[in-house]
């Protein structure tokens, strides 16, 4: 049946324990899991090819599971980010905040392709990328606002938070690529079959490291997947002003490269998934380029409409927004009810309201962890403090 | 008679022999030793392996475990760098050779930004285990572009060791302790050494030999005045000592052998002994080695104990110029120590 069958009964209350005597109206949503979809096929965006001659498929499949496990995902990277920029504006985060919502569909797409054993690197605005790679809500937020139980203790900050086979959050731009190159080196002369996905921004496109990367690694046959996401500024850049070819997932050159709808979370794991085989079956490093928006400008101390119109930001929104357009998808399929997304969106509320707690009421580092972890396994040493009588200690 | 003499030679044989052998080949030795005893460790950079290595450093190591340990790469310092401090981060131990450290400044940011402060930004969780090698300083006749020393760019920055041997032993044990250490080591070489042979203890020949970083070592005990220098003109140091000692003047060099960090308890010990002291190295002296020396040590108990302001011998404060009469004159000579060595004790 498609229509909800709810039944409200009010529990009467000379029936009831003394200690439960209070009015309660119970609200039962009485469809069963039988009456959703179990799974749907998709149509997704066809992507252009460059150097390939066939690319992700067309159509993509989706489980109820797997879609509100992704509803979830972006939803609760979506409110994390819409959280830390409260928090930022409050004072209580300082320095570089650069918010990700928009994106989600990317993380969340790219994750979904790859195995946890896989390998992750990206720049700096990652928030995103460290809470799919396993990084709860609470070490994230905690980072941000300095405390010790972030996930770098407070050493790191917004672009330095790190976790097993996540190698941050990168504050310079472009570094990370030839990183990611390497990893996938590690990866390739360890024969495990494992992957290195390096993201890097529009921006970042046009560094010269990037291309020296692709040249070793297209020499090596590297396992990586070299992924730009494309969100159309470069800070306050927009790409034509910034690249004399805004074909990004051509500047690999002698690389293949597919250009992906960075905003369907669908059309993002196909086109990961079909780079990862790509990359597993030896054929060497492959380019994505995801187009994408961001809603916030670049930082949180960029307004981000002296480059780019509300207009456009707003057309974005309703037009494009990765969480609404899976939402869509279910419901129009039957998959999901608009309750059970109210219910994840109260939950995460909660969550992401729990870890903004912990964040700001968790202490500062200790002053005695100032010098430590300069080195790894390294045994302690005196570490020259603001003056020559001022000896502090490091340890490993 | 016949007997005698055989017994001689059986307890000759049974006297440990040092053997003569160039900086080079104790460099050679130790990656060699290094990538047998851990298939983790692996060289990259240009020309190492089918050429042997721009100076030959890597002779014989792409034949012996080829393409995959030992890599040559295209002329991309930032790039390879970067690979190479990726390929650090997810389980390996690269060497990361640059040509020269002339070069190395194409790729300072992978160094610093990625390598030496990844360490302490992820609190630990991220460890970067890194070689970077080659030579540094001055060479002959290579003139500006290609003489720098970095020994003072990269021992200003924390979670950077830097490390700067000077004879063969150094080499040696140098290098193995910093591809056994797991943090990034900035290793500096110096291409005139590499043909230098120095007698190497049968102790420095085993495969377990290491040298601690960290560590200064006096090269020649003295009562009159300290000498403290790095990598090439410690030789230099003991070679004025030795012109010195004739004229009843008594050095005591020390060879810091670790940059970063700098042993200065051995130099405070040093000239508490002697109440003079000379730094001697072959980089430009602002905001240099000797510099940092004078610094560390008026702040430290050895200031009450001089006799007079510590001196630096220093490379002249130019670009390095081509022709050899200006090149020579650019760098300390002998005759420059002995000169700083007598207006220091004023005699």
């Amino acid at each position: 049946m498609r229509n909800a069958i709810t039944v409200c009964f009010r529990l009467k209350i000379d029936t009831l324990p003394k200690k439960n005597q209070t009015l309660s109206l119970k609200v039962v949503v009485s469809r069963s899991f039988a009456d959703f979809t179990p799974q749907a096929t998709f149509d997704i965006k066809k992507c252009d090819l460059h150097r390939l001659e066939e690319g992700p498929p067309l159509k993509a499949e989706l489980t109820r599971d797997q879609g509100l496990q992704y509803y979830r995902t972006m939803q609760t990277v979506r409110r994390m980010e819409l959280k830390a920029d409260q928090l930022y504006k409050q004072k209580i985060i300082r320095g570089f905040c650069h918010l990700y919502d928009g994106q989600e569909a990317c993380a969340a797409g790219i994750e979904a392709s790859i195995n946890p054993t896989d390998h992750l690197i990206t720049a700096y605005r990652a928030h995103g990328y460290t809470y799919t790679r396993g990084v709860s809500i609470k070490e994230i937020l905690a980072e941000l606002t300095g405390r010790k139980g972030g996930v770098a203790k407070g050493k790191g900050g917004s672009m330095h938070m790190y976790a097993p086979h996540f190698y941050g959050g990168n504050g310079i731009v472009g570094a990370q690529v030839p990183l990611g190159a390497g990893i996938a080196l590690a990866c390739q002369y360890q024969g495990n079959n494992q992957l290195c996905v390096t993201l890097y921004g529009d921006g970042a496109a046009n560094q010269g490291q990037l291309f020296e990367s692709f040249n070793m690694a297209a020499l090596w046959k590297l396992p990586c997947i070299f992924i730009c996401e494309n969100n159309k500024y470069g800070m306050g850049t927009s790409v034509e002003r910034a690249s004399a070819s805004i074909d990004y997932y051509k500047r690999g050159d002698f690389i293949p490269g597919i250009r992906v709808d960075g905003m369907d979370v669908l059309c993002v794991r196909e086109a990961t998934k079909f780079a990862a085989d790509h990359c597993r079956s030896g054929k060497g490093p492959i380019v994505m380029e995801l187009q994408t928006y961001r809603y916030h400008g670049h930082s949180m101390s960029d307004p981000g409409v002296s480059y780019r119109t509300r207009e456009e930001i707003q057309e974005v929104r309703t037009k494009s927004d990765p969480i609404s357009m899976l939402k869509e998808r279910m419901l129009s399929n039957n998959m999901a009810s608009v309750e059970e997304f109210k219910e994840i969106d109260v939950d995460i509320r909660k969550q992401v309201e729990e870890a903004a707690q912990f964040a700001t009421s968790d202490p500062e580092p200790p002053l005695e962890d100032l010098c430590n972890h300069i080195f790894y396994n390294n045994p302690p040493l005196e570490v020259r403090g603001t003056n020559p009588w001022s000896k502090l200690k490091s340890v490993s | 008679s016949p007997l005698f003499h055989k017994f001689l030679k059986e307890a000759l044989n049974k006297v440990p022999k040092d053997k003569c052998v160039t900086v080079r080949d104790a460099l050679n030795q130790a990656m060699d030793e290094e990538l047998e005893r851990d298939e983790r460790v692996f060289l990259l950079g240009e020309e190492v392996a089918q050429y042997d290595g721009a100076y030959k450093v890597s002779r014989g190591l792409w034949k012996k475990y080829g393409d995959k340990r030992i890599i040559d790469t295209p002329i991309s310092e930032m790039g390879f760098a970067g690979i190479a401090v990726g390929a650090a981060m997810a389980g390996l131990r690269p060497i990361c050779e640059f040509m020269t450290f002339n070069f190395s400044m194409q790729a300072i940011d992978q160094v610093i930004n990625s390598a030496a402060k990844t360490c302490y930004m992820s609190a630990g969780l991220q460890a970067v285990p890194i070689v970077f090698r080659g030579p540094n300083g001055a060479s002959a006749g290579v003139a500006a572009q290609h003489s720098q020393c970095f020994a003072a760019w990269y021992a200003h920055c924390p979670g950077l060791k830097v490390v700067s041997p000077w004879n063969s032993e150094d080499a040696k044990g140098l290098l193995k302790s910093s591809i056994r250490d797991d943090n990034p080591v900035v290793f500096l070489e110096n291409e005139l050494l590499y043909g230098v042979p120095f007698e190497m203890s049968e102790e420095a020949q085993s495969k377990d030999f290491t040298i601690p970083i960290g560590k200064a070592k006096v090269e020649r005990a003295g009562s009159h005045i300290t000498l403290v220098s790095h990598s090439r003109y410690v030789g230099h140091c003991l070679d004025a000592a030795a012109v010195l000692a004739k004229e009843g003047i008594e050095c005591e060099v020390i060879n810091l052998r670790t940059i970063r960090p700098m042993d200065v308890e051995s130099i405070e010990a040093s000239v508490m002994k002697t109440n003079h002291l000379v730094t001697v190295e072959g980089g430009w002296p602002q905001f240099g080695v000797g510099a940092e020396i004078c610094a560390r040590i008026m702040e430290g108990s050895a200031f009450n104990y001089l006799d007079s302001p510590v001196t630096r011998v220093t490379g002249v404060d130019i670009p390095m110029p081509y022709a050899k009469i200006l090149e020579d004159h650019s760098l300390p000579q002998i005759k420059d120590i002995i000169f700083s060595v007598k207006k220091t004790l004023n005699v």
